[in-house]
Parts: structure tokens; sequence; C-alpha cells
């Protein structure tokens, strides 16, 4: 059996450990309501986006523009939003699984990261990592979608690539998230999925100032933009849910490790008294 | 004319900006200025920085807006914007270091993006100021 000091600091570093994980904890509660509250806000603007480019498309059908038809390069561009701190459980390994076990070619791709975590994992497995955005991942900024959105739409433009997609976690919520990947260009738009029969009555009636296809590539743009923008914020809060689980599990586990050492300790103390009284009778009767 | 209502909604990604009823929402587009009465026919535009005024019988609500597009249905006025403020949000000072920043680009500036970024950025400059300074 340990002897009762080594017990006693063993359960003193599980204590400031269990205290750590607990405060960490809380800090990433506040920063989950925070984020929360974010996305729930930022809900409303693309649903509507979403639901504006597909009716627009659904109605100019055949409508053939660069953004909608796939370059001929065989690059595919991906967007992959992690986080820039590590202690959240799976949540940046999963996210980087998207990529490295999504059949994807390593050569063929070309990554823009967004977060350190996933930038250093790509960077050791030898994919070439074009840009880095890591900072952003602090307090995402429309403007910093808008960034990234224009770097990514020039190297489809320039044929550099000829596919470009999100790799990113769907913030379902407090305890559900969803490692997702969405090709966002070439733009496919769903089939069907003209979610209100009045939109229908609306469109065939609708004018476009100027021509739908310039409205088009106006429009195409800020989709990207906008659907960057939301997976930062959600991603951001799957961040922090998926931390704060973690570190609700760390500080169970600290507990439970506590009650055990707390339960060897006093039986390596009783056994010590024991011993010693053994000792003194053992000695006392020598004597006499 | 005044007398019918129709519904408007403002909406940035930070936010819904603006929701309610007004008869008559004027702004401007890429194609020029255009103010919207009730009964509209169904248009989709972009929106070219300018002053948005939401009229409501007497009383008028202005508001910057930037950049975004807009869908004019039969019943209700949907405005998607990147970036939209009350007067009292804009930051005169930073609105005014933007000017000049943006016109020492359009001189020193090559390349085309170049000048268009910069003449965006010189209007939302403008646009600002004078919201700013006419409130």
């Amino acid at each position: 059996m340990a002897s009762m000091r080594d017990i006693k600091r063993r359960k003193e570093s599980v204590t400031s450990t269990g205290q750590i994980t607990k405060a960490m904890k809380l800090v990433s509660t506040v920063k989950l309501q925070h984020a929360k509250s974010h996305v729930e806000e930022a809900k409303p603007y693309f649903q509507h986006l979403y639901d504006a480019i597909n009716s627009i498309l659904s109605k100019s059908e055949g409508v053939s523009h660069p953004l909608l038809s796939g370059g001929d390069s065989k690059k595919k561009a991906i967007i992959l939003v992690t986080s820039n701190r590590g202690l959240a459980g799976g949540y940046n390994s999963n996210a980087i699984k998207l990529i490295t076990k999504g059949g994807f070619e390593k050569d063929d791709v070309v990554v823009y990261a967004v977060g350190r975590k996933g930038k250093e994992a790509l960077v050791n497995l030898g994919y070439d990592v074009r840009k880095d955005y890591s900072e952003v991942m602090n307090k995402p900024l429309f403007s910093d979608a808008v960034e990234i959105g224009r770097e990514v739409m020039q190297a489809f433009k320039d044929n550099e690539v000829g596919e470009i997609y999100l790799a990113y976690t769907i913030f379902k919520n407090t305890v559900v998230h969803i490692p997702t990947i969405k090709r966002l260009l070439p733009f496919v738009p769903e089939e069907g999925d003209v979610r209100e029969k009045k939109t229908i009555e609306d469109l065939t009636l609708m004018n476009y100032e100027p021509e739908s296809e310039e409205v088009l590539s106006e429009i195409i743009p800020k989709y990207v933009n906008g659907i960057i923008y939301g997976a930062l914020i959600e991603a951001l809060a799957s961040e922090n849910g998926a931390r704060m689980q973690a570190m609700d599990n760390a500080t169970n586990n600290a507990e439970e490790m506590i009650a055990d050492l707390e339960l060897k300790y006093n039986r390596a103390r009783q056994g010590s008294i024991t011993q010693e009284l053994t000792e003194i009778v053992a000695g006392a009767s020598a004597i006499n | 004319m005044a007398d019918k209502l129709f519904k408007v909604q403002v909406i940035c990604p930070e936010r819904v900006f603006y929701e309610g009823e007004c008869d008559l929402l004027e702004l401007k587009t890429t194609e020029g200025d255009i103010g919207i009465l009730a009964g509209h026919i169904p248009l989709t535009a972009i929106i070219a920085p300018g002053a948005m005024k939401i009229k409501n019988g007497a009383e008028t609500k202005v508001a910057a807006l930037h950049d975004g597009f807009i869908e004019v249905l039969t019943d209700k006025v949907l405005i998607l914007a990147e970036s939209c403020e009350w007067p009292d949000e804009i930051d005169l000072n930073r609105a005014k270091e933007a000017k000049v920043r943006a016109e020492r680009r359009l001189k020193g500036a090559d390349g085309e993006i170049d000048v268009k970024r910069a003449e965006f950025a010189l209007r939302k400059a403008l646009l600002r100021i004078d919201l700013c300074e006419n409130k």
C-alpha cells in the first residue's frame, strides 16, 4: 500500500486539477451563453438569405454563371474551422477528421485554416495550408468572414481551385454538436425546397434590377460570406459547448478520484496507527 | 396615399435591425433611388450605400444602409443588409478617418479592384458623416 504521504500528495494534486477544470467549465459556460445568443440572433438572416438565393435560382433556370459551374481545376479549397485552444474533448479532432477521412486526395486539398488546432494538425500531416485566420476565432466578425470569402472566391475565379468546401461543427444545442462538411461553390440549389407556396406566385412576377444574372453574381458572394460567418459563430458555440462538457466530465472524475483517495488515505492512517499500537504492545510484553 | 401600410423587415447578420410597418420606404439601389409604397410589384435589387427612410404617418426613421439586397414581395419588404446602422450608432470620428483613408487610396491606387473598394469605402464614409451631422 502506498504511504500516507504519497496518497496525501496525490490527493492535493487531484484537488488542484479539479479546481482548474471547474473554473474552466464556468468560463466556457459563460462564453457558451454569449455564443449561443449570437447564433440565435444570426439565424433569421441566413434563413432569408438561403430562401432568397434558392428562389432566384429556381426561377432563372439554365443560367450559366462562373460561380455556379465549377472550374476544371482538380484542387479543392477547404475552409476548416477549429479552435485555438485544446481541452475541448473531441471537438477539434472530429473536425479535422472531416478532411483526413473525408475521401480527399491529400495533394488536391488547399486548406484555409481558421483555428490554430486544425492548422497545426494538418501542417503536421503534410497538407497544404494556404492561409491561417486563427485570430478570428477569438471573436468572429462579419468582416472576417467577408475577408475569408473574398480570398477563397478569388482562388475560385482564378481557377486555382475547382471547388470550395467548408468544414465546421454545427451547433444543434448545448450538448449536440455535429461536425459537417458543406460544399459552398459551385452552388447547387436544393431541389424542391421552396418552402412556401406563396413564394412561387411571387416568383413568376419577380422583377430583377439589374438583370437576374447580375443580381446573382452579387448575391452568391454575399451568400458565401454569410455562410462562412454562420459557420464561424456556430463553431465558436460548439467549441465552448464541447469544452464545457469535457470540463464537466473532468471535474466529476476528479471528485470521484478524491473520494477514492480519501478512503485510501484513511485506511492507510488506520493501518499505521494499528501497526504502532501493535509495536508498543509487543515491546511492553517483551520487557515484562 | 399614405393610408396603406406594409411590413418591413431589415435583417443584418448580427441582429434583426428593424421590424415593423410603414407606408413609404425610400432607399438607394445600384440602379438609383427608389421609393416603395404598398402594392409595389415584386422586385429584387442590389442595395447601394445610401440613407434608408422608413416613414409611418408623421414619424420618419432614418438609417444608414450600406450593403445587401432588397426583396419586395406582395405583402412585405425584406432587406438583407450586410451592415446597417441608426445615426446615433455612427462614430463620426471613425467615419471621417475612413473618408480620408479612402480618398488617399483613390489617389494612389492602381488596379481596378482597389479603386472599386476605395470608392465603396468613400461612399460609406460620406453617408455616415452626412447622417451623423444632419440627425
